[in-house]
């Protein structure tokens, strides 16, 4: 799952990468210790590193779109959907996309949410990656995949910057493969 | 407002694949989609094409989009052109420490935010939105910025709404 344990050795890159996260204790309530990528995205040689690593990954996997969440999943998912050829579909809050949606629900610790995706986006069979910055319970990212789904694409891998532990084990989510960088910081 | 651009043959390509959604989110507005021209990828391409051409050689270190249109076009322009993204956001978004600059709507008020130790004072940077209708939000972006010492050097949008009242700014507005 992790990009080390993917054939990558570029173990420098990734530690440029996971040097620039900053963690920010007790956001947004007490006892969650924040991965704020905006510092990566304050550093332009490790903002590219990022980008690089899954524009090298994805470019030869004939990937037609990426499908990014918001809003985090916006600040990555664009400059790989335009580095490899792919449009970029953005998966959004309710309410945010004007026109005819689909929407998913998913659960939160403290109820529910709900991830909308316009009709008409994706076609049935096209080759889709999803990003998102971080993946921890992989709730958002199952709604995403299951938003595809609905439509008939074909969801060919999961891609975050950051990822917790206890899915390293697995490297799938709801049987997708799942792709992540790099650890959060402590 | 727009002249820089016309003449590109890119332009029409842009214009033709923003999708106009009528009485969204209200009656009577005719909202620019911008998420169709998402969807073909060389004219996603072609848009940023057209920023990066403008802006790679002014010295720009910062690059500030504005939640969360701004999110989609901002990082790609900041990469190619050497530069920071900054996102700057609704309330409550951004961790840790951040200033913010509260601006009118249409009805009410809202707030624009962005982190502490961003932005260097004289820093040179550029504000990115998808549209641009009153000029209310990327005025609070400008002075985010401007209370962080950076200087704007202009704001950036696919879209200008035409028959609105813009509030021109003090600074080089195209």
């Amino acid at each position: 799952m992790y990009a080390t344990k993917n054939g990558l050795h570029e173990e420098q890159r990734l530690k440029i990468i996971r040097d620039s996260i900053r963690v920010v204790p007790h956001f947004p309530k007490p006892g969650i210790m924040f991965q704020d990528i905006t510092t990566l995205l304050l550093d332009h040689k490790a903002f590219k590193l990022t980008v690089d690593i899954f524009v090298d990954r994805y470019r030869n996997q004939n990937i037609s779109a990426v499908a990014g969440v918001e809003a985090r999943g916006f600040m990555f998912g664009p400059s790989i959907a335009l580095a490899i050829g792919a449009k970029f579909i953005p998966l959004r809050k309710p309410r945010k996309l004007p026109g005819e949606v689909i929407s998913e629900a998913y659960v939160l610790e403290y109820g529910t949410d709900c991830l909308e995706m316009h009709v008409g986006a994706v076609h049935p069979g096209e080759r889709v990656l999803v990003i998102d910055d971080i993946v921890a319970t992989g709730g958002t990212l199952s709604a995403a995949i299951r938003l595809l789904e609905r439509v008939g694409a074909e969801v060919v891998e999961c891609a975050c910057v950051i990822g917790i532990p206890e899915l390293k084990g697995i490297g799938k989510l709801n049987g997708k493969p799942l792709y992540v960088l790099v650890e959060p910081r402590q | 407002m727009s002249a820089c651009c016309n003449d590109d043959p890119r332009i029409h390509d842009i214009k033709s694949k923003i999708r106009v959604v009528p009485n969204f989110p209200k009656p009577g507005i005719m909202f620019q989609d911008i998420t169709t021209l998402l969807l073909d990828p060389k004219t996603f391409k072609n848009t940023v094409d057209l920023f990066v051409e403008r802006y790679k050689n002014k010295n720009i270190s910062v690059v500030a989009g504005i939640e969360a249109r701004g999110f989609i076009f901002g990082p790609p322009i900041a990469l190619a052109i050497g530069a920071k993204f900054v996102p700057l956001r609704k309330p409550r978004k951004l961790p840790g420490e951040v200033i913010s600059e509260e601006y009118t709507l249409e009805y009410g008020r809202d707030c624009l935010e962005m982190h502490i130790g961003a932005v260097e004072p004289d820093e040179r940077a550029l504000v990115v939105d998808d549209l641009i209708a009153t000029g209310g939000t990327l005025c609070a972006a400008m002075n985010l910025l401007e209370r962080a010492g950076a200087e704007v050097v202009e704001c950036a949008c696919l879209i200008e709404l035409p028959d609105l009242k813009v509030n021109l700014l003090s600074q080089n507005f195209t």
